[in-house]
């Protein structure tokens, strides 16, 4: 069968189960455009290609399955780099695809012409650029296969125009072959007995459990560890939902902004049962000065990662799911033979910091919207699968804090890259994904200016997203920090509250805004917020700014060096 | 430049022979803050293949960290570590000389003390190439200098694993004993 390189690249889509893209159309890759008429697949016209790559990425945390963009070249491919970065930072499998010049004329600085595998070389797992239209299906399936095994992360294959337009004949490689790419699934039998080993020996055990558990699908299996042998668990920003928070054993947050019980019960821990974590700096601290009683051990899909940051006693190289199945036999096993240390004094230590050190905050009657409170009326007022999807800054670490994940694959953020601006288009790609699902947004004022124009698109296909912007006027978390660190000697953070009018801008962009500004009237706005369900639904919550978030490790400090905040005395530590 | 005593590993990486590669790798040393001493790349008796000689400076990156990372190309298909002592190193060096009719005598001593070669010779000046243990191209350009170098070039090192001088069967019986 013959067909053009633009119906192979359509056909190998449809062939990779694609069943919705997010994308807009432009010169180079035009040719494609065509033939996605005939298909299958549902296409979601954005308003800016950065928000195709975001809606990708949360259409990929919610339903575990690649998102896929498609743009032209050029300035839409350099627009949607951010997007490729925040992938790669978060291991989120993502396929873009963009359109190039001609490849006979590529290097002559032609229109739209830009370097695209050159300039994501850096935040892609791999790059495609095509230059014979019959490599088009292998090419599509190494990129699905890359972007989907091992470490998860974004691909990109660039395609040119004349190749999109020149004649191929069509066949699916049933295979793949990629010599030089072979993912370790299965941890290593030993290194899984001296792990079960050494958690059978410890008095102080954490297990540190991060986004790979979401990503290798490997919650019932974390729960069934920490179950068996009653070790606590911190989920990280990344991996919150991992383990409910409401299980008995899960501690929350670690971290920069982590509560008490989570970074101290890491800091004094005589061992760290790492599941999918890096080792970030918003986790550590000062490096050298954290869980410095630790042993670790260390289970990772990359092996780049065991010893990047911390060193690792047993350094496991394999699928979590694969491997954390066959750690709970080798425990089994090792407990049959030597019962392991009574965990009960530590737990108890752990309670007590639960009780003395809670998150704390005040709302007072007739007193300024508090944040948090807008985030937990939100919480006590969605249903249990509610998606909720964050920005970063102030409100994403308020959000991690406060709210009770149940489910793992509810929570899309961006975590490594911190991309301001995430969450409107991460919310459609969700929603998109998992279309029964509610999905809130909890947005900062000055996030949502970056991104906002994705709510039309969301209006016009018919997504009905919701956002809760806690608007207070400010640059949130750059303003705490010029505040704690630079002596309240505020620079360029003042954004305003009422410009823009949020309320009107939302009603220009075919969604419902409404404006919340006292407590008593949070819930009643949210109830009505949840019953809309065939268009967006903006609120812009005028809160307090003089809001931070706490607990806070200041940069560079030690996780020791903890800031509890006002509600806990003087100084708060 | 002194090659010699800073201490470095040599990666020899065997690559997938397609358009970009070197830049991938390169890349991928910026963006981790590894330095390259020296790089060089070349063909393989398998034309699907390239072979790089990457020499890394040890003390800008653990080495296992560096192949960790170069090993998540997936265009790069394998990778040995070289130490120096369980190697064998070679460059090569193109060297222009000042040699003045009251020099060339002296300077073609050393280019034979070397068991260098003279491959080009002008006016004034003769090109001189020498093949090595890096070391001995340090030497060689350092005695050379007083008459005056023109232009030098080197190559980068290239290496391969020293061969075993025992055979398999012994080496597998003490491998088990160890």
């Amino acid at each position: 069968m013959k067909l053009t390189g633009a119906q192979a690249l359509i056909k190998s889509l449809e062939m990779e189960q694609v069943e919705v893209m997010f994308g807009l159309p432009g010169g180079a890759i035009l040719p494609v455009y065509d033939p996605l008429i005939d298909s299958s697949i549902r296409h979601i016209l954005v308003r800016h290609e950065q928000g195709a790559g975001h809606m990708a990425s949360g259409y990929a945390h919610a339903t575990g399955r690649p998102g896929v963009a498609m743009v032209t070249s050029g300035p839409a491919a350099t627009n949607i780099v951010t997007p490729l970065c925040d992938a790669y930072m978060d291991s989120i499998p993502i396929v873009v695809i963009t359109g190039q010049v001609a490849y006979s004329v590529i290097g002559t600085d032609a229109f739209q012409e830009a370097d695209t595998v050159g300039i994501t070389m850096p935040v892609t797992k791999h790059n495609w650029l095509i230059s014979d239209a019959q490599d088009i299906p292998r090419v599509v399936r190494e990129a699905f296969h890359v972007a989907t095994t091992g470490r998860p992360g974004p691909v990109l294959i660039d395609l040119p125009k004349d190749v999109a337009n020149a004649p191929m004949e069509w066949y699916w490689p049933e295979k793949v072959d990629m010599p030089g790419y072979k993912p370790n699934v299965k941890g290593h039998p030993r290194q899984i007995k001296d792990a079960a080993k050494l958690i059978n020996e410890a008095r102080q055990p954490v297990i540190y459990a991060g986004g790979g558990i979401m990503l290798a699908n490997a919650s019932n299996e974390l729960r069934a560890l920490a179950e068996l042998t009653g070790i606590p668990a911190v989920t990280t920003l990344m991996g919150r939902g991992a383990l409910p928070d409401e299980h008995p054993l899960c501690l929350g947050m670690p971290g920069m902004h982590g509560n008490f019980t989570a970074v101290t019960a890491m800091q004094k821990a005589d061992l760290l049962i790492t599941l999918g974590a890096r080792f970030d700096d918003r986790v550590t601290g000062k490096v050298s000065e954290f869980a410095k009683d630790a042993k670790v051990i260390h289970v990772d899909i990359d092996p780049a990662e065991l010893g990047k940051v911390r060193f690792a006693d047993v350094p496991i190289v394999g699928d979590l799911r694969t491997v954390i199945e066959e750690m709970i036999k080798a425990l089994k096993s090792e407990r049959s033979k030597q019962d392991p240390p009574d965990l009960a004094p530590w737990l108890a230590t752990i309670h007590d910091w639960q009780e003395r050190y809670p998150l704390k905050y005040r709302q007072e009657e007739g007193g300024p919207l508090k944040p948090q409170f807008v985030i937990e009326s939100l919480r006590d007022n969605t249903p249990d699968d509610c998606i909720l999807v964050a920005g970063v800054g102030q409100h994403q670490m308020w959000a991690s804090q406060l709210w009770k994940f149940k489910l793992p694959n509810t929570w899309v953020n961006s975590g490594g890259l911190g991309t301001m601006g995430y969450a409107v288009p991460a919310a459609v790609g969700a929603k998109v994904g998992r279309p029964d699902r509610m999905v809130w947004a909890i947005d900062g004022d000055g996030c949502f200016q970056m991104t906002a124009q994705e709510l039309v698109t969301a209006a016009s296909e018919r997504i009905p997203v919701k956002i809760a912007i806690l608007n207070n006027a400010y640059l949130g978390m750059v303003r705490q920090w010029q505040e704690l660190f630079y002596e309240e000697r505020y620079s360029e953070v003042y954004l305003s509250p009422d410009l823009p009018d949020y309320v009107k801008w939302a009603e220009a962009m075919g969604c419902v805004g409404m404006r919340v500004d006292t407590a008593d009237d949070v819930v009643a706005t949210i109830e009505k917020a949840n019953e809309i369900d065939d268009r967006p639904v903006v609120i812009d919550f005028r809160t307090d700014w003089r809001e931070k978030v706490y607990p806070m490790v200041a940069a560079g400090s030690s996780n020791d060096d903890i800031i509890l905040g006002p509600e806990f005395g003087e100084g708060g530590r | 430049m002194t090659l010699g005593p800073s201490p470095h590993h040599i990666l020899t990486v065997t690559v997938e022979n397609k358009p970009g590669v070197l830049s991938r790798v390169a890349g991928l040393f910026s963006r981790r803050a590894f330095n390259i001493v020296s790089l060089a790349v070349s063909p393989t008796d398998d034309e699907r293949f390239s072979r790089m000689t990457i020499v890394v400076d040890a003390e800008s990156a653990p080495l296992e960290q560096v192949v960790k990372q170069l090993n998540k190309l997936i265009p790069v298909i394998k990778i040995t570590e070289v130490s120096p002592a369980e190697g064998v190193e070679r460059e090569l060096m193109l060297v222009i000389v000042k040699a003045a009719a009251e020099t060339r005598g002296q300077v073609t001593e050393l280019t034979a003390i070397f068991e260098a070669k003279i491959v080009d010779v002008g006016y004034d000046a003769m090109t001189i190439m020498v093949v090595g243990e890096p070391e001995k191209l340090d030497a060689f350009s350092d005695l050379v200098k007083p008459f005056g170098i023109v232009e030098l070039q080197r190559t980068g090192r290239i290496a391969l694993p020293k061969l075993a001088r025992e055979s398999t069967r012994l080496r597998s019986v003490k491998t088990a004993r160890a």
